[in-house]
């Protein structure tokens, strides 16, 4: 089993009093809360944090992209993701990805990624999201009703770049480009793995089926409501007859271990609330426009992640914010001492089927002591229970491919003169 | 759901069959429907069908519109799909009332195509865009917000228009509320995310007689949008301001005069 350490980056000081005063955390957040000099602080944390865990020994990091919000400070996840490529030894990669259709070319994309393979040595897994309604049509515009029809033509376009030789001409219903030829080129061949972040739909999980690709299953809301869902997408795996190699599926988790539980209740209760109230108190009104999901979704009664969110949000009002219990009750937190945490990410994992593990150990207003701490303590007593786990029956055949060790570069020292 | 006396035909477009309502006797007078379409033949159209023979083709995306939007991506494509629809539906030259989206739609048509249309009757039409006094956005809303966004009389308009009618199955009613949200995306695809596509550049183009018409208590395309599209059609313009009406001005004020 893989284990990966996510970062949402989220802004760690919105007022206590947010929730009140302010209608959505996303699109037209107040900009008078966001203060630059603790941003400073905030990223240089952040990339701390995830330069830790790459170096204690987790399998991969991973950024991810939101725009106009203080729920994730990446509008360019690639930012982070090629400071990274030169910071970190052995981990893979994980950006989490580039929503496609809001590149004009999208062949940015295919660049972009293809400079962070080069300089990682190709440990980069390529994360294609369509991404949440809030950043794609209200903070970029984006159609609604053309967003999904955009992002598979970009996602054509872009392996097509990747894997054809010669330059071409892509005559597309959005994109026009006489010449495609872009360099830098991955140096995983044919491309570096693709990932595709999901919320739910039953095209996604066919789609990803016929690709090959690794669904990667983002749920604020933890593994009892995740369960049903990766039901869903195992049933329909059967169904198009795809085998039942774990690796195929990707899920997110947060986790706070401590010594023991108590101490593990007092210490990640306000980092919990601080996520699941502030940093996900996003306006309905930005939840769902028409179009965002398609008729079969709808029909299908699949509630979009964000829908459940925003109705959470609304919840949140109406009837006060989930308290933390709640939170752990639920299974949105897996908390406890690291055998307890161990014991229930193994039942997790088993029960999914998921091989690709991904974990929030910073979130909410969590600060770098404790992320450090939470991360230390997962590494070292969580992660060797979990090591191995489905690696004797399946391979993971969406691990990226890097160069060895020892024809990898290594970044000159920092020396401060 | 068709009412006494509305013939209801289809015409094929890019594959799909779109519907075409008739009602009344004399020369055509073409209505293009405003936002969400019509599931239901309205007071509004009956008032016209006493005059005239009243020709109702649906939009594309919207109800009894198939699925013909997503064949559309962009100005030029909703242009000459309009432009299709009129010729089909026997209108190609006929006189024309396009409400809200429908009016942006017979706008581009006399804009792109002086031929097609004879008089224009534009009701609340989006196409221009004031940062000053901005269209609303319909889309960001949260659904209690709606009735009273478009509509004068919130309480009747959601009723009437935004709840299936009694007696509808559960399979039926999520169809019915599909058709509705499927009208919200043609719209957006057509407006997102402003509503203005250029139109002030063509207004000059739009020579035939034109009449204005606007709900005093419009909250999604200010009133004082009549005056802006005034000064920059090319024909002779008449305005008209109605009391007691919003946005959805065919239901708030169905007995207004038209055409």
């Amino acid at each position: 089993m893989k284990l990966l350490w996510f970062h949402l980056m989220p802004y760690t000081d919105l007022p206590d009093d947010f929730t009140k005063k302010h209608p959505s955390v996303w699109v037209d957040i107040d900009s008078r809360l966001f203060e630059p000099a603790k941003a400073h602080a905030m990223y240089n944390d952040f990339m701390d944090e995830l330069e830790f865990a790459a170096e204690i020994g987790f399998d991969g990091v991973c950024v991810n992209e939101h725009h106009q919000n203080a729920y994730g400070l990446m509008p360019s996840p690639n930012i982070i993701a090629a400071s990274l490529a030169r910071r970190t030894r052995d981990a893979a990669i994980v950006v989490m990805g580039n929503s496609l259709a809001l590149y004009n070319p999208p062949m940015r994309v295919a660049e972009e990624f293809a400079m962070l393979d080069c300089i990682s040595g190709g440990r980069l897994v390529a994360g294609f999201p369509v991404g949440t309604p809030m950043d794609t049509c209200f903070a970029y515009g984006q159609n609604p009703s053309q967003l999904r029809e955009r992002y598979f033509e970009a996602h054509d376009l872009i392996l097509k770049s990747w894997t054809t030789p010669d330059t071409f001409a892509w005559n597309g219903r959005f994109n026009k480009q006489r010449y495609v030829n872009p360099w830098p080129r991955p140096l995983q061949k044919p491309h570096p793995p693709i990932w595709i972040p999901g919320g739910g739909s039953v095209e996604t999980w066919h789609w990803c089926a016929e690709m090959d690709y690794v669904y990667a299953y983002l749920s604020y809301f933890g593994y009892k409501l995740g369960q049903a869902t990766m039901q869903g997408f195992w049933d329909e795996m059967e169904r198009l007859g795809k085998d039942k190699n774990p690796f195929r599926a990707g899920f997110l988790q947060f986790v706070g271990v401590a010594e023991t539980h108590k101490e593990a209740l007092e210490l990640y209760r306000e980092p919990a609330e601080y996520f699941y109230n502030r940093c996900l108190h996003v306006d309905a009104r930005y939840a769902n426009p028409a179009g965002y999901s398609s008729e079969a979704t709808i029909r299908a009664r699949v509630a979009s992640q964000v829908v459940a969110a925003a109705n959470k949000a609304t919840d949140a009002i109406a009837y006060g914010p989930p308290t933390f219990e709640e939170m752990v009750d639920k299974g949105y937190v897996i908390i406890g001492s690291p055998d307890e945490v161990a014991d229930k990410l193994r039942e997790v994992a088993i029960n999914m089927n998921v091989g690709q593990l991904m974990l929030l150990l910073q979130f909410g207003n969590m600060n770098k002591e404790t992320a450090f701490y939470n991360t230390e303590l997962f590494a070292k007593r969580v992660a060797p229970q979990l090591k191995g786990l489905f690696e004797d029956k399946w391979e993971n055949l969406w691990w990226p491919k890097p160069l060895p060790r020892e024809e990898r570069s290594n970044p000159r020292p920092v020396v401060v003169r | 759901m068709s009412a006494p006396g509305v013939v209801e035909s289809f015409v094929k477009l890019g594959g799909e069959s779109i519907r075409v309502w008739e009602k009344g006797a004399g020369e055509a007078l073409g209505v293009f429907a405003g936002l969400g379409g019509l599931n239901a033949w309205t007071p509004f159209l009956d008032e016209l069908a006493k005059r005239r023979r009243v020709v109702v083709p649906s939009l594309p995306g919207f109800p009894g519109g198939g699925q013909l939007h997503r064949q559309l991506d962009n100005l030029a494509d909703w242009v000459a799909c309009t432009l299709d629809l009129l010729e089909a539906a026997g209108l190609d030259g006929a006189e024309l009332v396009g409400h809200s989206i429908g009016g942006t739609l017979a706008a581009e048509a006399g804009a792109f195509s002086r031929a097609s249309v004879k008089k224009l009757t534009l009701i609340a039409p989006f196409g221009l865009f004031d940062e000053s006094e901005p269209v609303a956005d319909v889309w960001a809303r949260r659904v209690n917000e709606i009735p009273a966004l478009f509509s004068a009389k919130p309480a009747e308009f959601a009723k009437e228009r935004l709840t299936p009618p009694a007696g509808l199955s559960p399979e039926a009613a999520t169809e019915w509320a599909i058709v509705q949200n499927r009208a919200t995306e043609a719209a957006a695809r057509l407006l997102w995310p402003v509503g203005e596509l250029g139109l002030a550049k063509r207004l000059h183009r739009i020579s035939c007689p034109v009449k204005l018409v606007w709900g005093a208590e419009d909250r999604v395309v200010p009133p004082s949008y009549a005056k802006k599209f005034a000064s920059g059609l090319a024909g002779p313009t008449e305005t008209r301001i109605v009391p007691g009406a919003g946005h959805a001005l065919d239901f708030d004020a169905p007995g207004t005069a038209i055409g």
